[in-house]
């Protein structure tokens, strides 16, 4: 992965100075309420219903054990000893003291790590993959321009003050596990007739009140051009992109209100006075690529009987292994999801206990290296299929082995009304209700592929207007109802999910989705999955069954 | 007055006139709209002329005139509104104007690294307590990982 040189340590290093000097300007009333609520805001600090909660950056959902062991430690120095796993694949601390928070960050720093424009209408975190290097279906390994790109939005100053914030996502595989088309900025790496790689450009795309899906704006941009174009993109934003009111202000809305066609020639004429001077060498592509180079792997002869065997003696063991590992690009390996999503814990949640375990089953097991990701999970990406059960026994130890993923109670759930200043309603109360419900894994398994996703207000941090069974967390008067959507997905075939009805109360929404699940497990044909029966037969069929 | 320019804490003469204020002696700014009205008198003003432009102002409204301009103030309605980043950052490379940028109004300090980045060379501070402060933060990074402009 990624290794800072001297000019990167820096930076974070005069980072955390900098911030140090405006926490303690805001404690002696020097910089105003306002004020101080940007700065902090783009150093990862919001300010919650309890206390401030603190977002940290994974680019591209990438971390290697000493970091996630220095995450163990802030989480148990500075907070309740733990941490939350986000849809964008950064983590959470939501207890930390802000006067704490400048020591947090140069904790951070040591181990090459920031909350850098985490947060704040800025640059975000660019997202990726979290099988990126490894899975079957690669293009080519997203993570060097992802590193491209974190590097140009870091401390870009020319758009730290946007009118809203800015997401990119860049995808480098067949199957979309970025969400890349729900990002302000979606980038799929493709190549073109002559083999040359590029890029797919998709501009406008987001959740939030307003889910749109991104459109085409570029087919095809050569690599060499990636950072000017851009860089086009960001300045025709930051210039005509709405001020007026924050809920329109997202990019989305600019090109909804232009249009494609419009947005594209603004973007072009741009462009074009930038791209001769901003181009992307190939020396530099060959720089950051060595920081992503295969790890030694072992060749290995397949098949391996004693897997073969535990697998036939174990039933337990064989059902993590179906739904919790997948095919790895190189034989003898397989890729290993860590379920976040125990039954009795906040999905996402991870204590220091568990970083610090995993971070050491990184290094025994697959490389020293962790993914994060969109799911809100933990991935080990090159384990020897030789190992996996004495892995599957210590994740079974550390709780973190409930094979799930991809299914029911995978769900995407937000912190809710629990620790959200923001939020309408509760979400992992009502997560909790359903995994109970669910605890039949049989069943949860005969149900196979679904994606739930639960936000506790418009706001969706949980992306619940494109899970296969999304639910909406709203307040009607004091009481906290749940709006359902079916139908939505944020893969390859991105789509907003469809109203089933009007909100339903707190003691019936997991009622309401088990009986969506009776009138799949009824119509399905085949092995057709949940999402794709919505589709076949439509919202009609669920509404009666619940209304 | 004291600002910031080119680095130093400086005494400022300039006066920004109103749209409603007499012309006066001296250097002066005016708005873009009271440019746009009363060009060629002001072209014969014996002092300096500068220009404000605000947010929502289009630079090519006045790239023909640049030549006119010794002063760019880019006015900040609100630290929040960034606009004003791009105006200064295309004003030195795209229409290569090399006299004073001067960044006006309702700013913070904090905000003055990243604004000398796209090239604005004077502060002009409402709060003219914070003229150290704001100079500090110019050094407030020592590396960056985009083409600068100052």
């Amino acid at each position: 992965m990624y290794q800072y040189n001297d000019a990167d340590q820096t930076l974070v290093n005069e980072r955390v100075a900098q911030f140090r000097g405006q926490t303690e300007r805001y404690l002696k009333g020097e910089i105003g309420e306002d004020e101080f609520r940007t700065l902090r805001l783009m150093n990862g600090l919001y300010v919650q219903i309890h206390a401030p909660m603190l977002r940290i950056a994974i680019p591209y959902g990438l971390l290697s054990s000493p970091q996630l062991r220095m995450l163990a430690h802030v989480s148990r120095k500075y907070d309740k000893s733990y941490a939350h796993i986000t849809t964008r694949q950064n983590i959470q601390l939501n207890w930390p003291e802000l006067k704490n928070v400048p020591d947090i960050l140069a904790d951070l720093a040591s181990v090459q790590m920031h909350a850098i424009q985490t947060s704040g209408n800025c640059l975000r975190n660019t997202t990726s993959d979290p099988l990126a290097g490894v899975c079957l279906d690669e293009i080519e390994d997203p993570r060097p321009y992802c590193e491209i790109i974190r590097q140009w939005t870091t401390l870009h100053p020319e758009f730290a003050y946007l009118p809203r914030k800015f997401k990119i996502a860049v995808s480098g595989s067949e199957h979309d596990r970025a969400a890349t088309q729900l990002h302000d900025i979606g980038l799929y790496l493709v190549k073109n007739d002559a083999g040359e790689t590029g890029f797919r450009v998709l501009v406008g795309g987001g959740l939030g009140r307003t889910p749109i899906i991104g459109k085409v704006i570029k087919p095809f941009l050569e690599k060499q051009h990636l950072l000017s174009y851009l860089e086009a993109i960001l300045r025709v934003y930051n210039l005509k992109g709405r001020r007026d009111n924050k809920y329109k202000a997202r990019i989305k809305i600019l090109v909804r209100e232009s249009g494609i066609e419009q947005m594209r020639k603004w973007v072009e004429a741009e462009w074009q006075q930038t791209k001769a001077d901003m181009q992307i060498s190939e020396q530099r592509f060959a720089d950051m690529q060595a920081h992503f180079t295969a790890p030694p792997y072992q060749v290995l002869a397949e098949p391996d009987n004693q897997f073969i065997a535990d697998k036939v003696q174990n039933s337990s063991f064989n059902t993590w292994i179906n739904l919790n590992t997948e095919a790895h690009k190189i034989s003898g390996y397989r890729i290993v999801h860590i379920s976040l999503k125990a039954p009795d814990a906040p999905p996402g949640d991870i204590t220091d206990k568990q970083l610090d375990a995993v971070a050491d089953l990184a290094d025994q097991y697959s490389f020293g290296e962790i993914r994060s990701s969109h799911r809100q999970n933990l991935v080990l990406a090159d384990v020897k299929q030789t190992d996996l059960f004495s892995l599957w026994q210590k994740l079974v130890k550390l709780s973190l082995a409930t094979p799930n993923i991809g299914t029911a109670t995978d769900m995407i759930c937000c912190p809710g009304l629990d620790f959200c200043a923001l939020a309408n309603a509760g979400s992992i109360g009502i997560a909790k209700e359903i995994n109970e419900a669910l605890d039949d894994l049989d069943y949860i398994h005969d149900i196979g592929e679904l994606k739930i996703n639960m936000s506790g207000c418009m706001n969706g941090c949980a992306h619940q207007s494109v899970g296969h069974i999304g639910i909406l967390g709203v307040d009607k008067k004091g009481v906290e109802w749940y709006q359902i959507t079916l139908g939505g997905s944020s893969e390859n075939n991105a789509a907003i999910g469809k109203r089933l009805g009007p909100a339903v109360a707190k003691n019936q929404i997991t009622q309401a989705v088990c009986q969506i699940l009776d009138v799949y497990i009824k119509q399905r044909q085949d092995d057709e999955i949940f999402l794709d029966t919505v589709h076949r037969i439509g919202v009609t069929p669920f509404k009666t069954a619940v209304y | 007055m004291k600002i910031i320019k080119d680095k130093k804490i400086v005494d400022d003469n300039w006066s920004h006139l109103a749209d409603d204020e007499a012309i006066s002696q001296g250097d002066i700014t005016v708005s873009l709209s009271r440019w746009k009205d009363e060009k060629s008198s002001l072209r014969d003003h014996a002092g300096k002329i500068g220009i404000r432009l605000a947010p929502a102002d289009h630079l090519e409204d006045i790239a023909d005139d640049l030549a006119n301009f010794q002063l760019i103030g880019l006015e900040f309605p609100a630290f929040t509104d960034g606009r004003s980043f791009s105006h200064a950052r295309l004003l030195r490379s795209r229409y290569q104007y090399e006299d004073e940028i001067r960044a006006m109004g309702h700013y913070m300090a904090d905000q003055v690294f990243y604004l000398a980045r796209v090239g604005v060379n004077a502060f002009q501070l409402e709060n003219t307590a914070e003229l150290e402060v704001a100079l500090s933060t110019i050094n407030d990074f020592s590396v960056q990982y985009q083409a600068s402009t100052n």
